[in-house]
């Protein structure tokens, strides 16, 4: 019971920082704009969120610092290829590589530095309720954060006129300017919130994670990001469900390989990446037709004035 | 893709940098670093030795540095900017950078070259290791008096020989102290992913673990232990801030000494290709101090540290048996010889797993 409560709790924490990051593109791409960024957003989020932390002693500030830098990273995006309509996919991975360059800059000061990781929640009672417990009533804000945020990013989505437009911005963004919205300023406000939510997420790191900074922390979450708004088809309860799916494998195969399973480690490692690719082949399969891509996702618009 | 356009991006900067550079009279020494140097791991320490060099030789020479080059072909182009900027010594400080630095050494043989951990040589190109395995012998016996329950934990980077044999150190030296200690073996497949290799120590440590040991380089692990109150085993640096009351002791990569030899001998012009592959007596490392244990455990420690400096204690000393009970071929007169250690593909007796590929 405790082994499980414990894999169950191992899940959660591998799987937030993708679930937040995922959620920002999400709503980026769902605008029409792919920001391949990702992972140099979080890493530098990851360095600024330390950095916050470190200096002030307070978890909550860092993972503001972390929100602010990823935000900055973004604008940066969105001046190039929404303000100069620059190729977005060159934009992006020059993004990356700004952003891991930059993040070791920043972090250089701190390498080596220790915090006091986020406190979990606590409430007498419930959280002592044997393998649910903890799970539910005894997470880091960071875990309960995500939940919401994917809620919240369902709620505005499907059930405001912000967006509906943010998306028919994504479909069609000619027709979204004929009506009169604002096409660009929409989409910068999205990739702004692609950026927020990739800092918070790479700053979720540091600060809950491994409470410490390290150059390259991030390891391709970003990337891992990036394919399961992909795998979810651009919509957030699917989201859901791959983050924490990728996340439970690669967790059990750590596990596995503990109980000497017996099946070769290198196949094990592999295995959360070929159970996303299974599960979006079944998907595929079993939609009637036709792409569920935004239909204006990565192409460049330049208003006519 | 993520890896080619990285290398393109340092590719561009080296560029950069090596225009800067100028001063022609000096040697020209060049490094290439897997990792970023502020890891606190195995580039921390790589480039220290750097720094020592640069400490001791810094009027006759200069140096320059890439960092986070990708193993395989991509390195072969950072390879050959080091050359074309002048470099007349290059340092490629990674396993696989073997193949990479081979063909760049076979096109332009007036360069020597120095690659680290690997096994293929050409008379412009030497190879330099650590036996390390003689500081995982120390920590398997410090890990076996320290144990409660009796299973250790490994975080295993690839299931190359260097890891086996330093698997199969520990075991044995574990197993002269309790004959029926576990390992539980974990491989991350990375050598460095901090959140894998936390999440790694968790799942070894949920398991049963209560001693963990890694053979990946960042101090997640140690940082887990430490949280979770259990005991570990640094890697390649220093870890001890990260588990003030978790460190055991760590092995150190100390390169300083042989870069400050090997670049001597290149100003002198004595410089030729060599394998070189010392251990304790040698100096390629050290151990941290021995912390967090008892002092008859740290007597028994710096006895066997100075029995294997004096060359009077061999770890792998046979009988050595492997998993299918037989005992290994003894090339070595009373030890294994050097090519089966550095070949290890086997897993000694004992160890309750199966040895990924075999």
């Amino acid at each position: 019971m405790e082994l499980v409560e414990a894999i169950i709790l191992a899940v959660l924490a591998a799987s937030t920082p993708l679930l937040i990051a995922a959620t920002g593109e999400l709503v980026t791409e769902r605008s029409g704009v792919l920001n391949l960024g990702v992972e140099g957003m979080m890493i530098v989020g990851a360095a600024c969120g330390f950095a916050g932390a470190w200096l002030t002693g307070s978890i909550l500030i860092g993972a503001l610092f972390g929100i602010v830098a990823g935000t900055m990273m973004s604008l940066i995006f969105a001046l190039m290829a929404l303000g100069l309509a620059v190729n977005q996919v060159a934009t992006g991975l020059a993004l990356t590589i700004l952003g891991v360059g930059l993040s070791g800059l920043i972090g250089a000061g701190f390498v080596g530095e220790r915090i006091t990781p986020a406190v979990h929640l606590f409430i007498p009672g419930l959280t002592d309720i044997p393998l649910v417990g903890r799970v539910l009533f005894g997470e880091d804000g960071f875990v309960y954060v995500s939940i919401a945020l994917v809620v919240g990013v369902w709620w505005f989505l499907y059930r405001t006129r912000a967006g509906l437009v943010l998306r028919a911005c994504g479909d069609n963004h000619v027709s979204a300017h004929a009506l009169g919205y604002p096409v660009l300023r929409i989409r910068t406000f999205a990739v702004m919130f692609g950026g927020a939510c990739a800092g918070l997420a790479g700053a979720y790191l540091p600060l809950a994670y491994t409470p410490f900074f390290i150059p390259g922390m991030t390891a391709g979450r970003g990337w891992i990001a990036l394919a399961l708004v992909v795998f979810s088809s651009w919509r957030p309860g699917r989201l859901v469900v791959g983050a924490y799916l990728f996340g439970a494998v690669t967790i059990l195969q750590l596990h596995a390989q503990g109980w000497g399973v017996g099946i070769p480690s290198q196949f094990m490692s592999a295995l959360p990446y070929l159970a996303t690719v299974i599960v979006l082949v079944l998907l595929s399969r079993a939609r009637s037709g036709g792409s569920t891509a935004p239909a204006a996702l990565g192409t460049v618009f330049v208003p006519d004035r | 893709m993520r890896k080619s356009f990285l290398a393109l991006a340092t590719g561009l900067l080296l560029a950069g940098t090596l225009s800067a550079a100028s001063a022609a009279d000096k040697l020209k020494v060049g490094f290439i670093y897997l990792g970023p140097i502020g890891d606190l791991g195995w580039t921390y320490q790589h480039d220290l030795g750097r720094q020592a060099l640069v400490k001791e030789l810094g009027d006759k020479i200069e140096t320059t540095y890439l960092e986070n080059v990708p193993e395989g072909p991509d390195a072969e182009r950072s390879i050959e900017q080091l050359v074309r900027a002048g470099n007349k010594l290059i340092f490629t400080t990674s396993f696989g950078y073997m193949d990479p630095t081979l063909k760049v050494a076979k096109k332009y043989p007036n360069v020597h070259f120095e690659h680290a951990t690997g096994y293929k040589r050409n008379p412009n190109m030497s190879t330099y290791s650590a036996k390390w395995y003689q500081g995982r012998y120390i920590q398997g016996l410090i890990a076996a008096k320290m144990s409660k329950s009796g299973v250790l934990g490994y975080i295993g980077s690839f299931p190359i020989p260097e890891v086996v044999s330093g698997i199969n150190a520990t075991m044995l030296a574990a197993q002269s102290i309790n004959p029926n200690i576990k390992v539980k073996i974990i491989w991350a497949n990375t050598w460095f992913d901090p959140g894998k290799e936390a999440d790694a120590a968790k799942a070894l440590i949920d398991q049963g673990a209560d001693v963990i040991m890694q053979h990946t380089d960042s101090p997640a692990a140690m940082q887990i232990a430490s949280e979770r109150g259990k005991l570990a085993f640094g890697q390649d640096s220093e870890m001890i801030k990260f588990g003030p009351k978790t460190q055991l002791t760590s092995i150190l990569d100390t390169w300083g000494p042989y870069y400050i030899e090997r670049v001597k001998a290149e100003l002198a012009g004595t410089w030729k290709s060599e394998d070189s592959w010392g251990g304790l007596d040698s100096h390629m490392f050290a151990m941290a101090p021995y912390t967090n244990m008892p002092d008859e455990v740290k007597k028994m420690a710096e006895d066997a540290q100075a029995a294997i400096t004096a060359g009077k204690l061999h770890p792998f000393k046979c009988p050595i048996v492997g998993q299918d009970g037989k005992p290994v071929e003894c090339k070595g007169g009373d030890h294994l010889d050097d090519g089966q250690i550095l070949g290890m593909n086997f897993y000694v007796k004992g160890i309750d797993d199966k040895l990924p590929g075999k």
